[in-house]
């Protein structure tokens, strides 16, 4: 009789299915999970130790870095909490502005997750097709704040500026013209809104069409159907939010139990899963992307019919405008102390919590009255879910550590920090 | 959240746990306070207990006291000496680690403390929990894995940052920093431009570690002002300059 011994592996940080830079130990009894213990902080920016030396609004860009797919709802969590503490609220537009993108991102993120997902399970072409709708966002955050994907949008008491007048266009190149030009810049004639009513109506579609790549594939299904079971009771001992807790069967998102911004004046459902495999939260998330779609439609027809300002008019807080500026006295003294050293936020400590595309994204703040911040903690989702790898994929085979890091939507930028 | 429900959970839990919590309410957050002996007794209950039913731990994390309320610019008496340039101050980010601050040595006991997060899905509402370190040269507090499993990386966390040891906890390493680091870098008096760089040696053909080159750089000196617009104000109405 042979002797057997288990056998220690390591996959990655270089690994294309590690999803950045993850690094995983794994004990094996042939192709079976014995043990995992994964190997994080290769991405540690120390970004809440250095968000301690700058005041507060120079920090708003490090967010954005933080989960690199769901940029903006970083952001949210952040001035949300800072907005706290002040005691000021956004004006309505810009509530409203910060819904639709907060739903513009969810769907830039699930896009990029179904992309890399079906990617790492050995489905070549989705990635293919959600790019092509990624692209299109991102020139909707390109439009609004100049960045493609780390905006620096969001500020404490509304959003930088408001929404363009006119969309960007292709030009024409050797690769476009003529016809073809037309058609690529077809809803691109008109403002932003325009172009995101056109988008969200044709984009149910092409969710359609990702899900006749996935949905009844009997190659994804056999990949994704019981692996990773994630029981109710386990998902909540081991703080998951978001799609991994819904597609357990619990009835859970923040927009709609602890409503902010504009999420209780939106009509939307959440889609929730039934046995907690890889396959029901596929399910729900795609299903999120439809509601998410439903929400910027209804956005969209607000902001049409509602223009207003976008930022509060406290210059204790928010900078005077470029004219005011230059005429007034008073706005540039403002201006001037605003830029330099920035405002004092009152002595306190609050935890805000948004509902990112991962799940709970929360900034635990606390100031001692300084134009810095004296702690910040980010909670990432994607940090609290990779800790649970070895409780679930115990017993399961190597392929599946692919799928259930695929289902995990991690994003190292935000597990590191 | 509505307000009666979030008074009574003050209310409840005054009721409950009695002396062992100190618990405060500001905007519709509850902050209970309790010593580290009493920790694991309280979290159990809080997870079991139908009334409070807190079934997630959302995040742990530390926070370091050190220097709390400290400003590098004084603004609030102006004399004639006029205001300083702001550039000497010792707050975060502008010592490097032989200038590090030093504590008189004496302990503080209020210095290091673990913040915890919680939520009850079933009665949404969130409650935080604050345990100070008894002793700020071998900050203590005990391990909640049994209470919460997922709490298990959030004390990691914070071991590595802060250097709080989670008594009883199953496998306390360090998992943010790098592999052989050394101090914890989130504490107050730890520089921000660290310790050590890495680079590759072409003559070694390795990557070495080597003492760190650049300078601590903080532009904007830390400032407190309580209630600058009142102050203002109030400056402004004492001052008749107007009517000169």
């Amino acid at each position: 009789m042979q002797e057997i011994r288990n056998y220690t592996m390591n996959f990655g940080p270089q690994h294309p299915a590690a999803h950045g830079v993850l690094r995983l130990i794994m004990e094996m009894d042939g192709e079976t999970i014995v043990r995992v213990d994964p190997h994080v902080g290769l991405l540690h920016r120390g970004t809440e130790k250095l968000a301690e030396s700058k005041p507060f609004n120079q920090s708003i860009g490090y967010m954005d870095r933080l989960d690199y797919v769901s940029m903006m709802c970083n952001e949210h969590a952040y001035v949300r909490a800072i907005e706290t503490l002040l005691g000021i609220e956004a004006p309505e537009r810009a509530q409203y502005i910060r819904t639709m993108f907060d739903e513009i991102t969810r769907i830039l993120n699930h896009l990029m997750w179904i992309g890399s997902n079906a990617l790492d399970l050995g489905a070549m072409a989705v990635i293919l097709y959600a790019f092509r709708e990624r692209e299109e966002l991102m020139d909707v955050y390109e439009a609004v704040s100049g960045a493609r994907m780390h905006a620096t949008y969001y500020r404490p008491g509304g959003v930088y500026r408001d929404l363009p007048e006119q969309m960007s266009k292709y030009r024409e190149s050797p690769w476009h013209k003529g016809a073809d030009l037309k058609r690529i810049n077809s809803w691109r004639e008109g403002s932003m809104l325009d172009f995101l009513d056109a988008f969200t109506a044709d984009f149910p579609s092409k969710v359609d069409e990702y899900e006749e790549l996935l949905t009844t594939n009997r190659i994804w299904k056999q990949r994704t159907v019981g692996i990773g079971v994630v029981s109710p009771e386990l998902a909540q001992q081991w703080g998951m939010t978001g799609a991994m807790l819904r597609g357990s069967g619990v009835e859970w998102d923040l927009r709609k139990k602890q409503p902010y911004a504009k999420y209780a004046e939106m009509d939307f459902d959440i889609p929730v899963g039934v046995n907690g495999d890889c396959y029901d939260r596929y399910l729900v998330r795609v299903e999120e992307m439809r509601q998410s779609n439903r929400i910027i439609r209804q956005c969209v027809e607000w902001l049409r019919a509602n223009p207003g300002p976008v930022m509060v008019q406290n210059f204790k807080v928010a900078p005077p405008s470029r004219v005011e500026m230059k005429e007034s006295m008073e706005a540039l003294i403002h201006h001037f102390k605003l830029f330099t050293e920035g405002y004092c936020v009152p002595a306190g400590e609050t935890y805000c919590a948004v509902e990112a595309p991962k799940g709970e994204f929360g900034c635990y703040l606390v100031s001692d009255g300084a134009n810095k911040p004296f702690r910040v903690h980010l909670r990432a989702p994607g940090f609290a879910h990779l800790s649970s790898m070895d409780t679930i994929v115990r017993g399961h085979m190597l392929a599946d550590v692919v799928a259930m890091i695929g289902t995990y939507d991690l994003v190292f930028g935000e597990v590191d920090r | 959240m509505t307000d009666t429900q979030k008074t009574s959970l003050a209310g409840q839990l005054a009721a409950r746990f009695g002396d062992t919590l100190t618990i405060t309410t500001v905007r519709n957050e509850t902050v209970a306070e309790l010593a580290a002996a009493d920790l694991i007794a309280v979290a159990t209950a809080l997870r079991d207990e139908p009334a409070f039913r807190f079934s997630e731990l959302i995040d742990l994390c530390g926070v370091d006291y050190l220097g709390y309320g400290q400003t590098e610019w004084d603004t609030e008496t102006v004399s004639g000496t006029g205001f300083s340039r702001g550039v000497e101050g010792q707050a975060q980010g502008r010592f490097d680690w032989a200038g590090r601050p030093r504590g008189d040595g004496e302990n503080q006991p209020r210095r290091f403390a673990a913040v915890i997060q919680l939520l009850s899905i079933e009665h949404n509402r969130r409650l935080r929990l604050r345990v100070f370190c008894a002793d700020d040269s071998l900050p203590v507090v005990p391990s909640l894995t049994l209470v919460w499993p997922g709490v298990n990386w959030f004390e990691r966390e914070t071991f590595d940052l802060y250097g709080i040891i989670f008594d009883g906890h199953p496998d306390l390493r360090r998992i943010l920093t790098d592999y052989g680091f050394v101090g914890h870098p989130f504490r107050k008096d730890f520089p921000l431009i660290g310790n050590v760089e890495v680079r590759y040696d072409p003559e070694q053909k390795r990557v070495i570690y080597e003492p760190v080159s650049i300078e601590p750089r903080v532009l904007v000196p830390r400032t407190i002002r309580d209630d600058a617009d009142l102050m203002q104000a109030k400056a402004e109405a004492a001052d008749h300059w107007r009517e000169n």
